[in-house]
């Protein structure tokens, strides 16, 4: 632990903080549309702490503001946040140790982490990267939703700003690099399909959860080499 | 949103975070199983991207806020920056307003 701040290159320290500043361009994007949009300024601060998922959370509070009931919200946040049940498997090595540690860092794991501890080989560099990364992010994101929150609280008019316009818009920024492989692209076209043809018919938030249906279409045998699996990135969000 | 719905989402989240420093030397993740949770988040992302572009309430949500996603997504394909890409897509949805189209 002695030279812990050492361990990391340069190189790491600006990248990461580079995503740190990205995330908080997007976490306060996150407290001023949501507010800006009707909800309590408590809330994307809560959710921001406790979830710590920007997908999650812009999609959670997407569905909550389209009219959509709060189990729907939580059950769309919840399979999106599903995803990182194999990052905590891929880095559990570096929260070893003491429980509280491994408490504490379960907290910390997110895209941006796992991306950063991956790129080590050697123990104590992968933990340096996954707590300065970890930490240094928790900081900024919250940091930048409560002030993004306050801003929001100015806005006033949303749609008036387009701002109903930014919601979707983020959240096809965030999941576009996943697109790249196309039974993932066809499946959740697809979905998407389905989702938009339900939305007539069903309450608020139920029809994206349909949309799972297309993953059928996603069922398809693994014919891809398993380097490629491996690094397979996810919804690469941007915390 | 109520602060019980925020808390269920947290608790599961951290709970799915939590699984894997607490039982790595017993189990292990099949790849079939990570492959389907990857794409599993993909699919309801674009869901609700199509979903909130094009909809509100149970119709058709109006021309100008498909048309401001559309300008933003041609932008985040681009690699544009973000500000620049959330900027343009509310940005074009104003003004398309602005002149009278819903």
């Amino acid at each position: 632990m002695r030279s812990f701040w050492r361990t990391l290159d340069r190189g790491t320290l600006r990248d990461i903080a580079l995503v740190c500043v990205a995330d908080a361009i997007v976490g306060a994007s996150f407290g001023a549309i949501t507010v800006s949009g009707g909800l309590h300024p408590w809330v994307p601060i809560t959710m921001s702490v406790l979830v710590f998922a920007g997908g999650a959370q812009f999609a959670a509070a997407a569905v909550v503001l389209a009219g959509g009931s709060p189990a729907a919200a939580v059950l769309t946040g919840l399979v999106l946040n599903s995803r990182l049940l194999p990052y905590g498997f891929a880095i559990a090595d570096v929260v070893d140790g003491r429980r509280w540690t491994r408490l504490l860092g379960a907290q910390l794991i997110t895209d941006e982490s796992l991306a950063f501890t991956l790129r080590h080989q050697d123990r104590q560099r992968r933990r340096a990267a996954f707590w300065t990364c970890g930490l240094a992010l928790f900081l900024c994101w919250n940091a930048a939703v409560v002030l993004g929150a306050l801003a929001g609280t100015f806005l006033g008019n949303a749609s008036a700003f387009g701002l109903d316009a930014a919601f979707p818009t983020v959240l096809l920024a965030l999941v576009l690099p996943s697109l790249a492989e196309r039974g993932t692209r066809n499946a959740a076209l697809l979905g998407a399909v389905i989702a938009v043809a339900a939305t007539p018919l069903l309450p608020a938030g139920l029809p994206v959860l349909l949309a799972l249906a297309g993953l059928v279409l996603a069922g398809r045998p693994p014919r891809k080499p398993a380097t490629q699996v491996a690094q397979a990135s996810p919804v690469q969000e941007v915390r | 949103m109520p602060l019980l719905a925020i808390v269920a989402l947290g608790a599961g989240t951290y709970l799915f975070r939590l699984a894997g420093p607490v039982f790595r030397r017993r189990m292990r993740i099949p790849d079939r199983l990570r492959q389907l949770l990857s794409d599993a988040a993909a699919v309801l992302l674009v869901a609700l991207v199509a979903t909130a572009a094009l909809t509100a309430g149970h119709g058709f949500a109006g021309w100008a806020r498909p048309a401001g996603v559309l300008v933003g997504g041609v932008l985040a394909i681009r690699r544009m920056p973000f500000p620049v890409v959330v900027l343009a897509a509310a940005a074009t949805t104003a003004i398309i307003r602005f002149a009278g189209v819903p």
